[in-house]
């Protein structure tokens, strides 16, 4: 066995004593450290992506985002921009109104009643209207409810009674949908016939419909005007179940930003909704005299038929619809 | 007066999950709503940070602003409460929450997600303070006891803050200027509309 001489064994024990004294890691650091020159800052995430998302460990994945400031614009809107807009239509349409019956009045029956009569909507298409209907006035005072009812009713039931009253509101909007639904579906497939514009809707407009001036002008089954209210209903109720339905099944296929904006849409189409069907219900009953039986009791004077749907009554008398007046106890009138 | 504050110092926390657990069991929170969660930003990568989220019990809160039922109030210490028995489950704080602090007891088809539950800052609700209607729907009000939020109360590296805001503020600082670095003050300039300056 050769022998080592002492220095060499010297030497190696240096080199393990520095090796054992010194960590590796030590070693290779920079002499400053900086551990956030790599970490996120929340500011600038912030401003760079709106939101801050990250990992967790719940099943609830919504709760992964921890910053979402875009509630605040939701907020502006629900509170502040929601209102004006559903105060300026829904007051400004019965503004509008009350000034358009104080100007022009009912709009008369100008040749008075002929007595003869025949009918305008049969029993499925009254059916329909007033399911629609019922379901509409419903959604709309609960739906109403939510954005201005504690302004408007809270102070004065106070806070347990409006719960109470809002709770069943909630349920009531939500399941009062489904007949309001079907109603819009019904509405749409019982009536699209007559309602494609026509030439006709176009002379119409230009006389004003007969509303704004005194003229007859001819129109068939449904005018101009209510084929827009026609096709509104249709569209707007479409968009009103779409956007409900979502806000129904919240977090299924959309995220928060989506359910923002489902509301807003729902909340923004439904004031508007609104505010169209009070000029509707004001032309069916105080704006135009013998407009509301056409709905109420399904038939319409002769007369009614001629000023506004003259078309459509000469359809109806071709075909032999008009009805005689029942003579009083059967008994023949004088001949005198 | 106070004004209570959460402060989560994210160069700190170790995503140990300890203060979600605190919280679920100091409340006994049923499963599935958790007032309280840890979230990691940047998971297994270089600048990886968790953070702590709840409630922050915000100035000015759009919960209580979008409230269609006024059920939310702001108790003497800046605490965002609410009342159980007011809210009709509508969903709209979560909605407006900058936090996603709300939750609710069931997924919410027709509208039937149930009374909302949120941290409550341990401070309970409405109810007569330590009564046991309070406890059973809010929790425990250790406010009232005299102590602070379970969850930073027993935090193992102090990462999140729970306390008079001024008071949390100058700790953070004063870490913050000792070690040299910090990530913010997650969540104060939304919530508070202000930020700690160091």
């Amino acid at each position: 066995m050769k022998y080592l001489p002492m220095r060499v064994m010297l030497a190696a024990w240096a080199v393990c004593l520095v090796a054992v004294l010194c960590p590796p890691g030590l070693a290779q650091q920079p002499s400053s450290v900086n551990p956030t020159a790599q970490s996120v800052k929340e500011q600038e995430l912030l401003k760079e992506l709106r939101k801050i998302e990250g990992r967790g460990s719940i099943p609830d994945t919504k709760s992964y985002v921890i910053q979402q400031p875009a509630g605040r614009d939701w907020r502006q809107f629900h509170e502040v921009t929601l209102h004006w807009i559903g105060g300026i239509a829904i007051l400004g349409m019965l503004v509008v109104l009350v000034a358009f019956y104080l100007v022009r009045g009912m709009v008369r029956l100008e040749s008075g009643r002929s007595g003869r009569t025949l009918v305008r909507f049969n029993a499925f298409e009254r059916f329909v209207h007033w399911m629609t209907a019922v379901c509409f006035i419903t959604l709309a005072i609960t739906g109403l409810n939510i954005t201005f009812g504690k302004e408007l009713l809270l102070p004065y039931i106070g806070p347990q009674a409006f719960t109470e009253w809002s709770q069943w509101a909630k349920y009531a909007h939500n399941y009062v949908s489904f007949p309001f639904t079907l109603g819009v579906v019904l509405i749409f497939l019982t009536w699209i016939a007559w309602n494609f514009p026509t030439p006709t809707d176009v002379r119409w407009m230009r006389q004003g419909g007969g509303i704004v001036g005194h003229a007859h002008p001819p129109a068939r089954r449904f005018n101009a005007g209510q084929k827009m209210i026609y096709w509104l209903v249709v569209l707007i109720g479409g968009t009103m179940a779409l956007s409900g339905y979502i806000l129904m099944f919240p977090f299924y296929e959309t995220d928060i930003s989506q359910m923002q904006t489902a509301q807003m849409v729902h909340a923004i189409a439904g004031v508007i909704f609104v505010a169209i069907m009070l000029a509707h219900i004001y032309i069916g009953t105080i704006g135009m005299e013998g407009a509301f039986e056409a709905m109420g009791s399904g038939r319409v004077d002769v007369n009614w038929a001629r000023e506004h749907h003259s078309l459509w009554l000469e359809k109806q008398i071709a075909k032999g619809r008009i009805e005689e007046p029942p003579t009083p106890q059967g008994k023949p009138a004088p001949a005198e | 007066m106070a004004r209570m504050k959460f402060l989560c110092d994210a160069d700190r926390c170790i995503e140990c999950n300890a203060c979600v657990t605190a919280c679920k069991n100091e409340h006994e929170v049923p499963w599935g709503i958790n007032r309280r969660r840890v979230v990691t930003i940047n998971d297994g990568k270089p600048g990886e940070r968790s953070v702590s989220m709840a409630c922050m019990h915000c100035t000015d809160a759009p919960c209580a602003a979008v409230c269609p039922v006024s059920c939310f109030y702001t108790t003497a210490d800046g605490v965002v409460l609410h009342s159980k028995d007011l809210c009709i489950g509508c969903g709209y704080c979560f909605y407006a929450c900058p936090f996603g602090a709300p939750q609710y007891p069931r997924v919410g088809n027709f509208g039937s997600r149930g009374k909302m539950d949120k941290c409550t800052f341990c401070a309970g609700g409405p109810e007569a303070d330590l009564s046991q209607s309070e406890y059973e729907k809010y929790g425990s009000n250790r406010l009232a006891e005299g102590k602070l939020p379970l969850c930073a109360e027993m935090c193992s590296t102090k990462s999140l803050l729970a306390g008079d805001g001024e008071i949390i503020a100058q700790i953070f600082k004063e870490r913050v200027i000792k070690r040299g670095y910090s990530s913010g003050a997650w969540g104060w300039q939304t919530a508070y509309k202000e930020t700690v300056a160091i």
